[in-house]
């Protein structure tokens, strides 16, 4: 009868009546998994006995708790690795004193996470698109062809003419499909900056995929240093204007299934680039370790050091680390919500 | 040839019959081997699933879904509560309106909320909510012994105390039967309309592909069909009681489709933990279903019935409340509750036209002011006692 009524509501359960929680956490196995994974002992020291529980903690947690997605993602259908993306820098190529790239803007159905698709729009078949590299000062030229169904731009942060700037109704304006065109301007301000699609509605032609980071070195260079590039960018696969899959690099949790090894001791610099749509905010931690910021890559000495970074939507910087310790080494957005929705990965440390 | 002339001549007819349906069977399998030429599909996948059921387990969300839309599903992986979670599932890839169970692997806690995400291997999503979350009772003998004694409380006691209002209805006069048999129609009338009402809200949570709110309405028409098939039945048997006996049988059928209802949503609150067992529960269906009770001796009040045959009416009308809570509590499913209303719905109608005519004034008239007093006397009460058991 009236209790009908209840039945629908349970069904949608729309239950208001919250229960009072009597301390009893019968459920248990609450663990927070995150810091379970994490040997914290390895700190405390070098000693033998610290190392030895560090191993032991690691075995006792090999099988036990659920760490990223279920599966694994088919890099070569996709036609980029993670794995190689990171460390992956494109010099162009220097003709007549100019460098020089080529960019194809296409569509390309990639693997987000375990068995999810994702139609996106790529620069160069890839997402993030190729990471381009120059010197400070030096003459860039990128000639860009569409070949994707919509009309696309590439626009470059940097110091340069209006005409170059990628922008619709300015210079070259929208590049429709077919269509090419080319971008000179000059390597400047040295630092680390980013290109994306300029055509309107912005939101979906960044989301969807076309960017890439863009890094010039200094006059002088920096010190050697095992270098990698990560650009955090996530995946609204449902269309709702908020992402569903979170990642450095595109595909979720690919470095937690295979940590991204570096040696001890050596010098590591992290070109970080936030290009997440829908989202104000991202952020970098490191576990178990400090590093330098440098925000932007602008200036050669760094503002911070730190184990947490915030960058806004387009905002990059640099990071500069040693791992003193050999090991397994967390690094994640401090957004807890993003890191378990993918943007979550490992250092594996040797030597 | 003789033989084979003579049995083409006695080709039975049914065989012609069947020519349509052997053509038909060859044009379909045609059209699927040809993978239906000329009508290729336009747009996208279209990805739905339906939760019908989440069981909680102690670090486990058991989820029971079914594919409510036109093409296959692939569920990928699963966020809980803005974070991926550990699954398995029992098949890979869910068929038209075919059923699947995911088994989620999450350490919820009790009493809090969770937003439970399907994401597609197209990136599509489908949601549930989990509110209040607790552990989902274990179907062992206590907790089928727990729901007999809500059934029994609830169901026949109430009905058992109604029913001995018997004496006292046998000497009312006949003026004041009208009323009380016209009272007994509009408690049964409401109990009809909420049914319906009730069944197609029900109906719309459930997977639309296994029928929506035409499901209400077919369990009450063929509930009704069926019911006045067994009344006719009962007509054609030759008994010396045939019109009190049948009347209050009927009214008693009617009444535990009824009650199997509401022992069925009795039983699916208690699996999520949101019946508040007690005494007032127990107190407001015992003041609400003896008046059903009332309904199932009013009509027998003119002849006799011995006392055997009005304990088998009481139970019933009773006994399926606790039937409808073992089922609600173990295998609740949104479109099987949605028939059974219907069906409660139909019979509840199927008693009315059995007892309309009895509520009939000298004159004919049905709804003379005695037997409208009477009708609008049950919808009251109905409505009134009603209040002490909405949760």
């Amino acid at each position: 009868m009236l209790q009908w009524g209840l039945m629908r509501k349970l069904w949608e359960s729309k239950v208001s009546r919250r229960r009072l929680i009597g301390g009893a956490a019968a459920t248990g196995a609450a663990l927070p998994v995150l810091h379970e994974l994490v040997p914290h002992n390895g700190i405390h020291g070098g000693a033998s006995t610290a190392e030895a529980a560090v191993e032991h903690q690691r075995a006792a947690h090999s099988g036990s708790g659920h760490l990223g997605a279920v599966g694994r993602v088919d890099n070569a259908a996709n036609g980029f690795d993670p794995h190689e993306l990171v460390r992956d820098f494109d010099e162009g190529v220097v003709r007549n004193g100019v460098r020089e790239w080529e960019i194809l803007a296409e569509n390309r159905e990639i693997e987000v996470a375990p068995g999810v698709k994702y139609a996106a729009w790529t620069y160069n078949g890839r997402v993030p698109g190729p990471t381009l590299r120059a010197r400070e000062g030096e003459r860039l030229r990128v000639r860009f062809v569409n070949g994707s169904h919509h009309p696309h731009t590439m626009h470059f942060h940097g110091v340069h003419r209006d005409v170059m700037d990628g922008v619709p109704g300015v210079g070259a304006g929208n590049i429709d499909p077919g269509h090419s065109t080319v971008y000179e301007f000059d390597a400047v301000p040295f630092g680390l900056h980013l290109y994306h699609c300029h055509s309107t509605p912005l939101a979906d032609h960044i989301a969807k995929g076309l960017y890439g980071a863009f890094v010039i070195d200094p006059k002088g260079g920096r010190p050697p240093a095992d270098e990698l590039v990560m650009v955090m960018n996530g995946f609204d696969t449902n269309f709702d204007r908020s992402n569903e899959v979170y990642a450095v690099n595109t595909v979720a949790f690919a470095y937690v299934n295979d940590p991204i090894e570096v040696k001890r001791g050596e010098l590591v610099r992290i070109y970080l680039v936030n290009v997440l749509e829908f989202d104000f905010l991202n952020s970098f931690h490191i576990h178990a370790n400090f590093f330098d910021y440098y925000p932007t890559g602008t200036k050669l000495e760094p503002r911070d050091f730190t184990d947490t970074v915030i960058q806004g939507q387009g905002e990059r910087g640099i990071l500069e680390l040693r791992f003193p310790y050999p090991g397994r080494y967390m690094f994640h957005a401090h957004v807890s919500e993003f890191a378990e929705l993918g943007w979550m990965g490992f250092f594996e440390v040797t030597g | 040839m003789e033989t084979a002339s003579a049995t083409v001549r006695r080709r039975p007819t049914w065989l012609v019959g069947l020519v349509p349906v052997v053509v038909l069977a060859v044009a379909i399998g045609v059209f699927v081997a040809l993978d239906a030429p000329g009508l290729d599909r336009i747009g996208v996948p279209e990805e739905e699933l339906a939760v019908e059921r989440a069981v909680l387990h102690p670090g486990e969300i058991e989820l029971h879904v079914r594919n409510d839309g036109a093409d296959p599903v692939q569920v990928k992986q699963v966020i809980v509560n803005d974070g991926f979670a550990g699954f398995t599932q029992s098949t890979e890839e869910i068929g038209r309106l075919g059923g699947a169970q995911v088994d989620v692997q999450y350490p919820w806690i009790e009493g809090e909320n969770y937003e439970v995400m399907l994401l597609t291997s197209t990136g599509a999503t489908i949601d549930h909510s989990i509110e209040a979350a607790v552990e989902t009772p274990d179907a062992d003998l206590g907790f089928y012994g727990l729901m007999a004694l809500i059934g029994l409380y609830v169901g026949v006691i109430p009905v058992a105390i109604g029913m001995l209002w018997l004496p006292w209805i046998r000497t009312v006069d006949v003026r004041w039967m009208r009323f009380l048999l016209a009272f007994t129609v509009g408690l049964l009338g409401f109990l009809a309309i909420d049914a319906l009402l009730e069944g197609t809200e029900l109906a719309g949570e459930g997977p639309q592909a296994l029928g929506g709110a035409a499901l209400v309405w077919l369990g009450a028409v063929g509930a009704y069909l069926a019911l006045a098939g067994v009344d006719a039945w009962l007509r054609g048997r030759k008994e010396k009681q045939v019109s009190a006996w049948r009347a209050a049988f009927l009214v008693a059928l009617g009444i535990g489709l009824h009650n199997l209802g509401e022992g069925l949503a009795i039983g699916s609150a208690y699996a999520i933990g949101s019946l508040a067992l007690g005494a007032a529960l127990v107190v407001g269906f015992a003041l609400h279903n003896t008046t059903e009770g009332l309904a199932i001796v009013a009509p027998a009040a003119k002849e006799r019935v011995s006392l055997g045959r009005l304990a088998l009416l009481g139970l019933l009308a009773g006994a399926p409340a606790v039937l409808g809570a073992w089922i609600g509590a173990s295998a609740f499913h949104p479109s099987v509750a949605a028939v059974m209303f219907g069906i409660g719905a139909g019979a509840i109608a199927q008693v009315i036209v059995q007892i309309a005519p009895q509520i009939r004034g000298g004159d004919g008239r049905l709804l003379n002011p005695l037997a409208a007093g009477g009708l609008l006397s049950g919808l009251v009460v109905m409505y009134a006692t009603g209040l002490l058991v909405s949760v």
